[in-house]
Formats: C-alpha cells, structure tokens, sequence
C-alpha cells in the first residue's frame, strides 16, 4: 500500500507548479524554456526526426522565439497537439505560444480569445484528385467522395463550399494526413482536400506523384499563423515581432550567412542597423537583449531561408512562394517597419 | 425561574460522537459527506474561477446555433444548417447503431468460437485460441485501424467497376458490390408507400404544406417515421401474437387430453401469410445499387467505417465473449453430458438442449460487461471516421464551438444513460433466465 | 480324453497397434478427419492456413532492413507492395520503444523496468525469499526517481511521510486508542508532505545535491510512455480500489453510495472521455495556476479509470471469502481495521491476483487511446514518424511491430495470470 507515494509526489508537483505568473515573458526567461504547441506530425511543418529533435516550418517559428527570449534555440519544450487540443492547451497556460498550422480566423481570434500575431503561411483548401478521374475543376466534384482532415476549418469550408454549388458529395472524415492519403490513394476518396500546402507535400511522396492533380480552385482562406492567449501584449509583442524580424530580414537581405557580420557594427541601412541592435533601443522596449533579432534569425536565418529549407522547391515538398513571397516580389509578405 | 426537566440519565459528550458505536457510524458518515460536498464545492469554485479567468460561459445555447459540417452517415434527416443539437442526435443514433449489430454479432461469433474451441478437432481447437489470444492481446484500437486499413487496400475502388472490361465485379446477379468504400446492399423499395409521418410537425414551417403529392416536405417535424415500415412492423406483431395464442391452446389442449395438435403449419402460415400480403399491398420491390459517376446509386450503402468499426469491435468482443463461453460451458459437469448421451442426445442436441441453457447462467453476468465494453468502445470510431457521438458531440462541435465543459460532460452523461440502460435491461433479462435454486 | 486344453505358456509379442491409429496416421485421424464435417473443416482450415502464410511469409522476408526512406525500399523490392520495408522500424524502434527520452539515459528506464520486474517477482511466485518484499515496499519511491530523475530527497522525503504515518499509528496507539491513532496517521503524513516535505528537500538538497539529471514527463513516449502510465495507475489504483471496494461493502449509507457512484460512474463512460477531461477539463478543475503537464493529467485521469476496475476485482475476492473468516476475525475480538489488514486483505487479494492482472493488462492496451489526444504512446508516434518525408505511406511495418510488441507484453502477462488462477483454484479445494 506504499504505493500511494505517487499521489504526494503528485501533491507536492502541484504545490510547486502553483506558484503565481506574472507577465509571460518574464516566466518563459525564469523558467528558461519556451513551451511551444506544434502539430503531431505534419510533413514539412512540424515532424520529430530519428534523433527525436522536432523539424520543420512551424517548429522554426518556436526555435526563433526560444533564441530571441531565451538566447538557445534549443531551450523549446515541444507539446504536440491534435486539431483538438490545441487551443485548450493554449488557454490553460498548458503552452506558451501555439504554432501549429492553425487559421486565423474571427471566432478563433475574438470567442476562443487568442492573438494571432502574423501569418507566416498564406494557405488555401484545395482538392487533390487523380488525374484519369476526367475532373478539371473542383465544381465537376458533384457526388464524389472527399476525404478530410477533421478538427480544424476544412470540413466546414467544404459544407460550405458544396452547399453554395448545389452539389452532393459524400465527406469522409479522417483524423491523420497520414490515413487521408492511405484512403486517397487507394481510392477510398475520389478527392481529398485540405490545405494546399498539405496537398502539395502529401502528393510529393506518392509513387507516382504525376498521376495527381492539385485542381485550380482554392475555397477558402487559410492565413496560418502562431497564435497566443489574450491579454498579456508583451508576450504577443515579442512573439509578434519576431516573426516580423524573420520576415523583414529576408526583403533587407539579411540572412544567417551574414547577420553576425551585420550587426557587428551599425551599417548603412538604418532599418538593419535598428532590427539587429546596432541602432535605437527596440529589444530594450520589447523586454529583451539589443541582439534579440541577431539570435533568432542566426538560428535558420530569415523567412525565405526557412522557407527553402523545410518546405520549399529544393524539398520533397516543393512549394512554390506564391502569395508567400515578399511583397516586393509579387507576394503578401508585408512586415511592419522597425522604427 | 426553575427548571422542572430532570437532567438525562446518561448525558451526552462529545467523546461518544467517536466512542459509542451507537453514534460512531453516524460521525464517520457525515465527515465522508462534508469532506465529500467540500471537495466538490472545491473542484467548482475552481472550475468557475478558472474560466472567469479565460473568458468564458458556460451555457448550452451553443447546442442551437448551425452546426455547418456535414455528416456521411445520417440515420435522421441532417444537413450543415442543422443545429448540434442535431448533429449529437445523428451521432447518437451512430453510436447506438453500431453498439447494437456489434453486440449481436460479437454473441454469434463469440459462441461459435467458444464452442470451437472444445472442439475434437486439433487443428480448429489450436485456429480459434490462436483467433483468441491474437484479439485479447492487441489493443481494439489497432485491430480498428488494421481492419480499416486492409478493407481499403484489399477491395476495390468504385472505379474498378467503370470500363466495358472491369476489374471487378457486382456479386450476387448484379446485386451486391463490394467496394473499399462499403458494401451497396439492394435495398427495400415501396411502389404504394404510404409516405413518412411527420413527430411534432410545426405548422409554421413551410415544408410542412402538403404539396401536390399530399406529402409534406423532409424538414417538417423533429425527425420523420417511415409508415410503411411502422406498418410492417405492426402486422409481424399481430401475426406473432396470435400465433402465440395458437400455440397456448395447443398447450391447452395437450394438457387436456395428452395429444398435441400440429400447429406447425398454421403457425408459420399465419406469421409469414400477412406480412407477404402487407408486402404485396405496399408494392415491395427491391432497389439494385448501380454505378453512376463518382459513385454507386441507389441501394442501401454501408459504408467502410461502419463495417470496419462494427467487425473490428464484434471480432474482439468475441474473442473475450468465447472465453467466456468456453468457461461456462466447461463449469457444467461432466456428468450432464454422460446422462444426456446416455439419453441417446445427439452431440449437437446435448448441447443446444443441456448444456447451454444451464452455461447461461454462468455466461450472462461477463456477458453484460462484455456488452458494456463494446459500447463504450465504440467511441473509438473517430480513428476511422465513424461519425458517433464522439466524432460529433465530442470532435468537431467541440472543436468548432470551444465548449469543451459541456461537450464533454454531455457525452459523458449519455454514455453513462446508455451504460445503465444496457445493465438494467441485461439484468432484468438475467433475472429471468437464472434457474432456480434450490 | 483328447487333451484338448490349451495353456500358453508364453506371454504373446505386444502388438503394433493398427496402423489407422498408431503414429502420424492415427493421430491425424483421430484429430483432424473423425467425421466427414470435421474432414471439411480441416480441410477449409489448412487452406485459410495456407492462404494467410502464403501472403505474409513473402511480404514479412524482404531484404529492406537497411533502406533509409520508403522510396529506398521501393527500389530495393523493385517497386512491388508485396514486401514490407523493415528500414522504418531498424531506424525508428528506439523511438518506438523510449520516445524523446535522453538516449544517453535510456539505462535508466531499462533499469526501472528491469527492477520492476524484481520488485513484482515476490509478490507473484510465493518460492522467493520473502526479504525481498522490503525492495518491493522501496520500489514504489525508487521508480518515480528513476523515470524523472531530480534530487533523490524527494521522493526520501515522500517515503518519510509514511514511515511517519506508519510510527504514529505505532505509538499513538497504546496512548490515545485505536481511532485517534489512525486519524493521527493519516494526518501527519498529510501535514508532512504539504508543509514540511517540501522545504526539507530542497535543504539537503542543497547541502548534498545527489541527483539524477531530470526529464520532463513530455520526453516520454513509445512503449515506455504506456508502459509508465499503466504501472504507475495501477500501483496507486490498487490501494484506491481497495477502499472503495471496502467502502461499496460498507454499512453506512452514504459511505456506500459514494463509493458505488464513482465507481459506476467511471465504469460506465469510455476511457477516452476521461481522457478527453484529461486534456481539456483537468486543469480547469484544479486551482488556478496548477500546471499539471498532459502526462500527469492522464496519469491521473487513467488512475481513476483503473480504481473503479480494481474496485470491483477486488470486492470480487472479498466475496469469494468465507463468510466464517470476517466471524473468525470478530471472534477473535479483532477491530475492522485489524481484521482487514491481518486477516480479509491477506486472503482477498491473493485471489484477485488474476484479476488484478487482467486489468492491468486492459489498462495497458487502452493506453493506446491517448494517441487521440496527442500523446506520443507508439500509435502516437506511428503517425508523427509517418509525417516524415522519408517514411510517408509506411503503414503495415509500423502497426505490424506495435501490434506484436503488445501481443508479446500482454500474452505473456496473461498467461502468468492464468497459471496462478490454476494454482489458487488447486490450493481452495
């Protein structure tokens, strides 16, 4: 009957952990690890590898904060979260900051009271179909079966979307990309939908990758982007711009190769000179180091740098930029200035 | 002022609130109640507090808004613009559905087997403990998944049907298809239907006008009940009923005069004359499923997650109801078998007619948790789609509303209604069925 | 007279038996082909045999233990789905096995788990020296340490608080009587452990810091994840459902309906539900700022599920006692506490060993549930290893090893436990 110990180790967790927060930011640097919800496992946004180290274009986000707070990009405690526990994680303090390919949307945003604080991914729900099934445009899908992913805003955009067209179709929800691609390949789904980077990075391992089709129409939004609890704007500051730091640095053409170089001393760009320290005072106001950009982005460099890395053409992934290109060059990456 | 009470003989003192065994049980059973409504009181005042803290009400309003997704499987009329209240029901009736077939088939393949496995022959007495030990040993969440996993790989896709050479093939003259996405059955057609009824139309509803038909609309009413299907269901119980009276007189009589009437014909000519004429008069014909674009039309459609879902739980129930069996039958005595062959029983007779019916007894009390446990994990379903009230009530109403208290503690509560009412009713049933002792 | 008498006058040669039901022949005879059904069953049965092998042998031997990505098995089997690519479990199975846990600590969770095995051995197989039970009352305090690591006056001081319990009941008795002593026990230990325990700790910790270094209960995962959880709920829901199970036998009403109502309650709603409060509820139930992490919380919601279980096992054996062992204990003037400890408890749960083993392993296989909530348990990371670009579309390999490393954990268990329920049935007739 010993054996009760655990519950007092369970007592004296819970009298240790009940120790009152103040500001998130100052509890991330006492605690000296970021606690960072990500998805189980999607190809290219998220994925533990062999070493059990977590991979990919979310995680990136985490480790860029971990670096700006904490000075060690490793100091991130990885939650893996489902489409339905993510948000009461987040609410309940369970985790700091969710990045998990998650939509901004207005319910989530003012209901669920979270701050979505950027987009780091333009997506949009497409359908992916085979090429002998004849279809060219998702509105020829009437009375097909379509796979999709449950817990999270597809399988109301596609209600949605076969409502506004007067079209039948039979939905077959599936918990995992893993057992939607299982279903589509082996033709248990005649269409399987989610957003189109998921699309694109599933059609990527397929045998014969070129059998499939992406069909042109794009029926919703997705603006994905890291999100954190309401009310505590130092926190949702410093998470915020970070992820600007990472996008601006790619339009100023700072990148991992040459940031240490650049903030070794002020330069002639002043907007650089300001971003990595070298000018004015911004990581003082935000809470941090003067270096805070400098850390993030010599962890995987800037925006278009991770992109590559993790989910661009060079991957298996392939994605193209598209509407996540800089401004500059035709996309809707847009980041405030730093001043 | 005086007092003219007497003092009491024995006065009362705190100590034998402990000491006096009179008192002692009492103490201790409002201390448990205290400590009991403080720890509540204390896991509320929490709850409250806490979502204060985020922000958040709890109320059940959220249960009328539009639920906006749409569900395969609909037992009830639903589309996306129903409420989740609803959607719970849809999932509900899901989660009642499977639990039913599987349960059925779980007893049959559970009884086979355990029999089986007492079997003289070798090689099926060592196939069914290998079919038993594999199912008890592996979580019933994998054998879901594999089941799911091997009807998708291993059928074939509707389109394999397509094409003047087809790779595959209806079954049964063009009946049955077996596709990875289901089985399309023929299903059973009315040409003079007598329509649905309508429970608790509102007369404000548009769709409930009768149109030219003289039909009301799909949306009229709570939920709609096939008339026909009433229908039949009404004169198969007249028929049983007064079938039953035939076989009461013929009781009647063999007590009377020791010959027993044959009533076989009767009886079944009685049962089975007026359903076929109720049949006749309905117009009953069956509907053939054919393939029409994406997809086959028309039939009954049972989709994959259904019958991946109702195998998978039936197959591992019945492993775990054949021991249970197996045990049973094996707690009989041995010398009921001897005096019922003695009796010149065929191995078969001896055990449908002796050994059975006296196993039951030991059979039934695991066979209600077994029973249990099949429901409960039905709730599983949502590892291949299955759209229960754990995929609905529990998955997406949650997720899309953000009300996880009272999502979940609703689904709590109807399982427990569900559970109960299983006990209840297999207890009832038990209490009938026990033999009498001496 | 003719002598036409006949004695023999030595005994005949044994005789062969026919060959129809001597040696091979005989017996397959005998077992397979008695009667014309049992002929075709056979029959059927070699051939569903045969069938079944004839498409696993092949797809079981393929020569891809060294592929690196799925497309490498592809190449090495020549592009056919009839062979399984083993590179994903050569590359993945300590994954499978330890999850996130440090690798250069992996020493630690085989240890913990091989002293279980130490630990548990008394308890079960009667022949061990019984001085090994003092390690089984050790064990308890020592696993914990192990798995999680930090200071080892932790759980010194968890364990200190019963000795304290254990020494108040000793000596509070003679001195204030039965009922004081246990109220007395059960309180210091409760004061101990919330107010001095803690403090205590970190003293000496500080003055001799010994400690393991610490992992996070997130960096568990694979079978050692449900392997944790299921030890670990069923050791703190053995004592938990002794009570309620003494509480459900109890004459006081309320005591009583309490006890039935939890234990029905658990009993009568999915695990995953619970599990579903585990990951969304718990700590909204608990005082604000407590921060359970997820595997706690299931380790506490999965608990509860069990104790209901273990309830109803154990007031399984305390029913199967003779009723003239609780009027042997009252005979003996024996108080209820006295009588359940020395006398019904000895005997009752010896008999719910099997019992208490079939739960245990009903309660590791539903571990498997917590992937739905996102826990990293083997099916959990089946799918994560699955997002990974190399290994995308493996699906038969993963489940394959899973599916067998829990036969070969639980068939094993449940044949112990079917061994001891032979020998205690022998030993009560």
């Amino acid at each position: 009957m010993n054996k009760t110990v655990f519950v007092g180790v369970l007592a004296l967790a819970g009298m240790s952990a009940s120790v009152a927060a103040a500001g998130l930011l100052d509890e991330v640097k006492t605690r000296g690890k970021l606690n960072c919800g990500v998805a189980t496992g999607v190809p290219g946004f998220a994925a533990p590898d062999a070493n059990g180290e977590w991979q990919g274009f979310d995680v990136a986000v985490c480790r860029a904060v971990a670096a700006a707070v904490l000075d060690d990009p490793t100091a991130v405690e990885f939650v893996p979260t489902t489409g339905k526990t993510r948000f009461t994680a987040l609410a309940s303090g369970e985790i700091d900051m969710l990045a998990r390919n998650t939509t901004w949307t207005f319910s989530r945003d003012v209901d669920l009271k979270f701050d979505f604080v950027g987009v780091n991914y333009y997506d949009g729900q497409g359908f992916l179909v085979r090429k002998d099934l004849g279809v060219s445009s998702a509105k020829e899908l009437d009375g097909a079966t379509v796979c999709i992913q449950t817990g999270t805003t597809t399988e109301l955009n596609l209600a949605d979307f076969f409502r506004i067209n007067n079209m039948e179709y039979e939905p077959v929800p599936i918990e995992t990309n893993a057992e939607g691609q299982q279903q589509y390949l082996a033709g248990a789904c005649d269409s399987y939908t989610t957003d189109a980077s998921g699309l694109a990075a599933t059609r990527a391992t397929f045998e014969d990758a070129a059998e499939h089709v992406i069909l042109p129409e794009i029926i919703s939004k997705e603006p994905l982007g890291p999100l954190v609890r309401h009310g505590d704007n130092e926190w949702a500051d410093v998470v915020r711009w970070t992820l600007n730091a990472l996008i601006a640095a790619e339009e100023l053409g700072v990148t991992s190769a040459n940031v240490t170089e650049l903030a070794s001393a002020a330069g002639n760009n002043p907007e650089i000179n300001r971003m990595l320290g070298t000018e004015g005072t911004l990581g003082e106001m935000l809470g941090l180091p003067a270096d805070w950009a400098v850390k993030a982005l010599s962890v995987n460099g800037n925006y278009g740098e991770i992109f590559e890395k993790n989910i661009g053409e060079t991957t298996p992934i392939g994605l193209a930029r598209g509407l996540n290109a800089q401004w500059t060059s035709g996309g809707l990456l847009y980041a405030p200035p730093f001043r | 002022m005086t007092s003219l009470t007497d003092p009491p003989k024995e006065s009362f003192r705190l100590g034998m609130l402990i000491y006096d065994t009179r008192y002692r049980s009492l103490t201790i059973q409002i201390v448990a109640l205290i400590g009991f409504m403080i720890f509540a009181a204390w896991l509320i005042n929490n709850t409250l507090y806490n979502l204060a803290e985020q922000g958040k009400t709890i109320g059940f309003g959220f249960l009328s808004d539009t639920a906006g997704y749409d569900i395969n499987q609909r037992l009830l009329d639903y589309n996306s613009q129903s409420s989740h209240w609803r959607a719970a029901f849809v999932g509900l009736l899901n989660t009642l559905l499977v639990a039913f077939l599987g349960c059925i088939t779980a007893t049959i393949i559970g009884v086979f087997v355990g029999i089986l496995r007492l079997s003289n022959n070798w090689l099926i007495a060592r196939l069914m403990t290998v079919y038993v030990e594999m199912f008890r040993n592996v979580p019933v969440l994998l054998w879901i998944v594999f089941t799911m996993a091997i009807m998708i790989e291993t059928l074939p896709a509707p389109r394999a049907f397509k094409g003047d050479d087809p790779q595959a093939s209806m079954v049964l003259f063009d009946s049955v298809a077996f596709t990875n996405r289901g089985v399309y059955i023929p299903e059973p057609l009315f040409s003079r239907g007598l329509g649905d009824m309508p429970i608790l139309p509102d007369a404000a509803n548009p769709d409930c006008q009768l149109n030219e038909a003289g039909e009301v609309g799909d949306s009229c009413g709570i939920f709609q009940i096939n008339i026909d299907l009433l229908f039949l269901v009404l004169v198969l119980g007249a028929s049983l009923f007064v079938s039953g009276r035939i076989r009461k007189r013929a009781d009647r009589i063999q007590n009377e005069t020791g010959d027993r009437p044959n009533t076989m014909y009767l009886r079944l000519g009685v049962v089975i004359l007026p359903f076929v004429a109720a049949l006749i008069a309905l117009g009953f014909h069956l509907g053939y499923p054919e393939l029409k674009g994406f997809n086959f039309k028309g039939g009954t459609y049972l989709r994959n997650s259904l019958i991946a879902l109702w195998l998978a739980l039936s197959l591992y129930t019945a492993a775990f109801i054949a021991e249970i069996v197996r045990a049973g039958i094996l707690a009989i005595s041995k010398g009921q078998t001897e005096a019922a062959s003695a009796l010149g029983l065929r191995p078969n007779r001896i055990m449908s007619l002796v050994i059975l019916p006296q196993a039951l007894r030991v059979i039934i009390p695991p066979l209600i948790s077994n029973y249990l446990n099949l429901t409960k994990n039905s709730s599983l379903a949502i590892a291949v789609g299955y759209m229960d009230i754990t995929g609905t009530l529990g998955g997406i109403t949650m997720n899309q509303t953000g009300k996880e208290l009272e999502c979940v503690l609703m689904l709590m509560l109807v399982y427990l209604v569900i559970s109960l009412s299983i006990s209840a009713v297999m207890n009832w049933y038990n209490e009938r069925v026990k033999l009498v002792e001496r | 007279m003719a002598d036409l008498h006949f004695v023999r006058k030595a005994m005949i040669e044994e005789q062969e038996p026919p060959a129809a039901t001597a040696g091979v022949a005989g017996w397959v005879r005998e077992n397979l082909f008695s009667s014309p059904l049992n002929a075709i069953l056979s029959i059927l049965s070699l051939g569903f045999v045969f069938y079944v092998l004839s498409a696993l042998l092949p797809w079981v031997f393929s020569p891809t233990w060294s592929a690196t990505s799925l497309g490498e098995c592809r190449e090495l089997t020549g592009g056919g789905h009839g062979k399984a690519c083993w590179g994903v479990i050569r590359e993945r199975w300590l994954q499978l096995m330890f999850g996130f846990y440090p690798k250069e600590l992996y020493w630690r969770v085989v240890l913990d788990f091989a002293l279980l095995i130490v630990a548990v051995a008394p308890v079960l197989f009667t022949k061990l020296p019984r001085k090994m039970l003092y390690f089984s009352a050790v064990y308890p305090f020592l696993m914990p340490w192990l798995l999680w690591g930090g200071s080892i006056w932790n759980p010194i001081a968890v364990a200190a608080g019963f000795v304290l319990g254990f020494f108040a009941h000793k000596y509070a008795r003679p001195a204030f009587g039965g009922l004081a002593a246990v109220i007395l026990a059960f309180l210091l230990p409760i004061i101990w452990w919330f107010f001095l325990a803690g403090p205590l700790a970190n003293g000496l910790a500080s003055v001799l810091p010994l400690a393991l270094e610490t992992v996070e209960s997130r960096n568990f995962g694979g079978f050692m994840l449900s392997i944790t959880i299921g030890v670990v709920a069923i050791a703190i829901s053995l004592p938990i459902g002794i009570l309620l199970a003494l509480g459900r036998q109890s004459d006081l009403f309320i005591v009583r309906s309490l006890s039935v109502g939890f234990i029905e309650f658990i009993r009568g709603v999915p695990l995953i539900t619970l599990l579903f409060v585990a990951s969304t509820l718990l700590n909204i139930f608990m005082p604000p700022g407590t921060d359970f992490d997820i595997i706690l919380r299931v380790i506490i919601m999965v608990t509860l599920f069990a104790s209901a279980y273990m309830a109803e096992v154990v007031r399984g054996g305390l029913a199967a006692l003779p009723k003239g062992q609780y009027e042997a204990a009252d005979a003996l003037g024996l108080d209820f506490w006295m009588a359940q400890r020395l006398i019904i408890m000895p005997q009752a749960l010896k008999i719910s060993i099997p019992g208490i083993v079939s739960t245990f392993i009903g309660v590791f296989k539903d571990t498997t549930l917590v992937s739905i909530i996102g826990l990293l348990d083997p099916i959990g990371l089946s799918n994560s290893i699955r997002a990974d670009q190399a290994w995308n579309g493996v699906v038969w390999e993963l489940y394959g090893f899973i599916a067998l490393m829990f036969f070969v954990f639980c068939f094993s268990m449940s044949r112990y436990s079917m061994f001891l329920e032979r020998k205690l049935q022998t030993g009560h007739r």
